[in-house]
């Protein structure tokens, strides 16, 4: 039986202090990652606040369904992510399996369909820099809301990259049984990670598809 | 089980000699060790710089080294020195040395992500020795934009990514001090019996967990920009660079106390048991500690009252300002009233803290003088601010660090040192210090700019004794790296406790152990329970 004593460390005394200050360790880390991106969501407020109109009209053009769908599926994902911790505490070891690979593959659904998106508007014009759509040039502000999106959406992207790599990691540990219904604390700061990831873009998606379409 | 036992009864320092025994140890005792050895060569780096700036400041003319060079010098100067030497100094060495002990732990909440602290650090300093090597950076450790973005030939991506990295190691050092002190002290050491010292660390750590992203961000930006061309400070597309200076004030005003908290709680230890006294309110120091980290996450405005920033905005930064100086002044107040009545002894480690108080007292006093927005516009870019700076960094904050190596040293390594040298550097770098920079804030006054490699004849005077005062310097930081030297061959044993002091550092062998405790202890007091000497 694999137990949470088993993998108790020298420097702890019981396993519940183990278990506590990985958490709080998770906890901390989280609330850096929160103030990471807070620098960025700062800059976003700031320039939003002096170019209004360049920031509407610079929203119209990213992609609301590919949006949309983005959101439903990283929405979808940390569900599976629960449902896997919600599997392991039931002790069904298969379950498990199969809810952490479903929250890999949403993940790297979203990363792929955020990929042609990118592509799709390196074709309209929208990266900024010498081929910035002249028209749009025009207004000030509409290149920042573009330089804005690139730099927070790909952070988030390189988030989602991470815990998909992480995931698929749990994943193998839950198919080889590391886990059990008594200690399953790495599965659990892996989900907090992966509900971060998806609470930061609960915020990127209204900032950058929804900000005229209201 | 056994092996265990026998461990315990080793010192640490003999648990193990080989070189990869140290490299990939997870003790908390010797990653701090490798972690002093490391930022004691990145500050006689920066000592090098600063050096080579007083030489060519002795002259009015730009005789010595080019205008070039000297941009190059200062920008290596701060930045080895705040992120190289400062910022880890006092957390990194004696926070991760002690931390662990004073609460009563066998070691930190997670010693592998201390031991990667250790290693990230080093990857960073490595960026900036390749940086000083590929041809130095020219920014000013600041980067402020457009210039670090746009104009700057020189290597600003290379030394921002070592900054960049080295940050993730502060970040990694406070999360453990966080974690640790909140679920790792003993039985019966609850929030309140905790050492000043430790809840100096906790309060540094929240800082650097909460600011250093930031910075890391502003960073990345930088490099963004640099590299992609795209503008996001450049006015040219719409960006802002005093949004530049906002986000990078926001970690580098913290970073401040990033520096002075360890300190702070460094110097309550000695104090205390240099005046055989209890410390004096030690409730109000907690509060203190607690309200310095908080107010000081709200100041940052100060660095721009003539950079753009709306008159709305530099009146509350002002009054911020102001108010961080409050809990500083009830801490040099309770340090006073500690040694009031107290039975005093000057050993090496009570002349640095004594020094640090009227050091700080000095720095944080000029302090006001900058707050002030009318005065500040006087004030500002002139070596007025170098002085008052200067006097929190290194009569601050170093002061202390010295003070805490020579109060710890029997602790860790086991060995004495020649007490009458010790506190004939103390006072030679007290007074060298104050000859260095006294000036500074003489030709800030009379409005000598910083950043300049010649300046006009009648700042001679003074510039020449700064000079003088900084060859004192220099020399009293190299007595200690000599007395401590011998010590380690030729010193005498310690015992467990030399300085007769209270904490649980005190009660285990010097050098400690490697699992530091035999049996996990029982606290059962408030700290600090010292009494005068019955001789009065």
């Amino acid at each position: 039986m694999n137990t949470a004593a088993q993998h108790l460390q020298e420097q702890f005394d019981t396993s519940r202090q183990q278990i506590k200050a990985a958490k709080l360790g998770m906890w901390t880390f989280l609330a850096t990652e929160v103030v990471l991106f807070g620098a960025l969501f700062c800059a976003y407020a700031f320039y939003r606040y002096v170019f209004p109109q360049g920031y509407a009209l610079a929203s119209k053009h990213t992609d609301f369904a590919l949006g949309t769908i983005e959101t439903a599926i990283l929405l979808t994902s940390s569900l599976t992510m629960a449902l896997a911790i919600r599997a392991t505490r039931l002790a069904q070891r298969k379950a498990t399996v199969y809810f952490l690979a479903a929250t890999a593959i949403l993940g790297a659904a979203f990363i792929g369909i955020h990929a042609t998106e990118y592509l799709q508007e390196w074709h309209e014009h929208l990266w900024p820099g010498k081929h910035f759509d002249e028209s749009l040039r025009g207004v000030n502000g509409t290149e920042m809301f573009f330089t804005l999106y690139y730099v927070m959406t790909c952070l988030h992207g390189l988030h989602v990259t991470i815990g998909i790599g992480v995931l698929v990691v749990l994943a193998v540990l839950s198919f080889r049984g590391r886990f059990t219904a008594g200690y399953y604390t790495p599965l659990e700061l892996g989900g907090l990670y992966w509900h971060l990831v998806d609470i930061v873009w609960i915020f990127l998606y209204p900032l950058f598809y929804l900000v005229s379409r209201t | 089980m056994t092996q265990a036992r026998t461990a315990m009864a080793r010192s640490y320092l003999s648990d193990g000699t080989t070189i990869r025994s140290w490299l990939t140890t997870s003790d908390h005792k010797r990653i701090a060790i490798m972690f002093s050895i490391a930022i004691t060569a990145f500050f006689f780096i920066g000592g090098l710089a600063a050096t080579l700036i007083r030489i060519e400041l002795a002259t009015p003319q730009g005789d010595v080294v080019s205008a070039e060079t000297y941009n190059k010098l200062f920008t290596l100067h701060g930045i080895v020195m705040v992120w190289f030497f400062l910022i880890p100094s006092i957390p990194t060495t004696l926070g991760n040395f002690l931390l662990p002990i004073m609460v009563g732990a066998r070691d930190l909440a997670f010693p592998r992500l201390n031991l990667a602290s250790l290693y990230i650090y080093i990857l960073g300093g490595i960026f900036t020795i390749v940086t000083v090597i590929a041809g130095g950076v020219d920014t000013g450790w600041t980067f402020y934009t457009p210039y670090s973005t746009m104009f700057s030939n020189s290597y600003v991506l290379l030394a921002a990514a070592g900054v960049f990295i080295v940050g993730f190691s502060s970040i990694f050092t406070g999360l453990n001090f966080i974690v640790t002190v909140h679920t790792m002290r003993a039985p019966g050491m609850t929030w309140f019996r905790l050492p000043l010292f430790v809840w100096a660390m906790y309060s540094t750590s929240i800082v650097m967990v909460l600011a250093t992203p930031v910075l890391a961000m502003t960073l990345a930006l930088i490099g963004i920009e640099r590299i992609a061309g795209i503008g996001f400070f450049d006015p040219a597309l719409g960006g802002d660079p005093v949004l530049f200076q906002h986000l990078f004030w926001f970690y580098s005003h913290p970073a401040v106390y990033i520096m002075v908290l360890p300190a702070m709680g460094v110097v309550s230890e000695i104090i205390t048991c240099f005046a055989r006294k209890r410390i004096f309110g030690y409730r109000f120091m907690v509060y203190a500690i607690a309200a310095i980290a908080v107010i000081g996450f709200l100041v940052w405005g100060h660095h721009m009252f003539v950079a753009g920033e709306s008159m709305y905005a530099g009146l509350v930064f002002s009054l911020l300002s102001f108010l961080v100086a409050v809990p500083s002044a009830i801490k040099v107040f309770n340090w006073t009233a500690t040694l009031y009545k107290g039975s005093i002894s000057f050993d090496a480690p009570m002349l640095y803290a004594l020094g640090f108080v009227g050091l700080f007292l000095i720095g944080g006093l000029t302090g006001l003088f900058l707050a002030a927005t009318a005065v500040d516009v006087h004030l500002t870019q002139t070596y007025f601010v170098v002085a008052h700076f200067h006097y929190i960094m290194v009569g601050g904050a170093v002061m202390a660090y010295l003070g805490g190596i020579h109060y710890w040293w029997p602790k860790i390594t086991g060995k004495l040192y020649r007490e009458g040298i010790a506190q004939a550097a103390a006072v030679l770098m007290f007074f060298g210090f104050n000859l260095t920079f006294f000036p500074q804030f003489l030709l800030g006054y009379l409005g000598m700019p910083r950043r300049y490699h010649e300046y006009a004849d009648r700042f001679q005077m003074l510039n020449v004794l700064s000079s003088a005062g900084a060859v004192v310097l220099a020399l009293a930081y190299l007595i200690p790296l000599t007395y401590f030297t011998w010590s380690l061959f030729r010193g005498e044993r310690a015992p467990a406790n030399p300085w007769r002091a209270t904490g649980l550092e005190w009660t285990i062998p010097s050098p400690p152990p490697t699992h530091n405790f035999t049996h996990t202890p029982q606290i059962s007091d408030e700290p600090y329970a010292y009494a005068p000497d019955s001789r009065e």
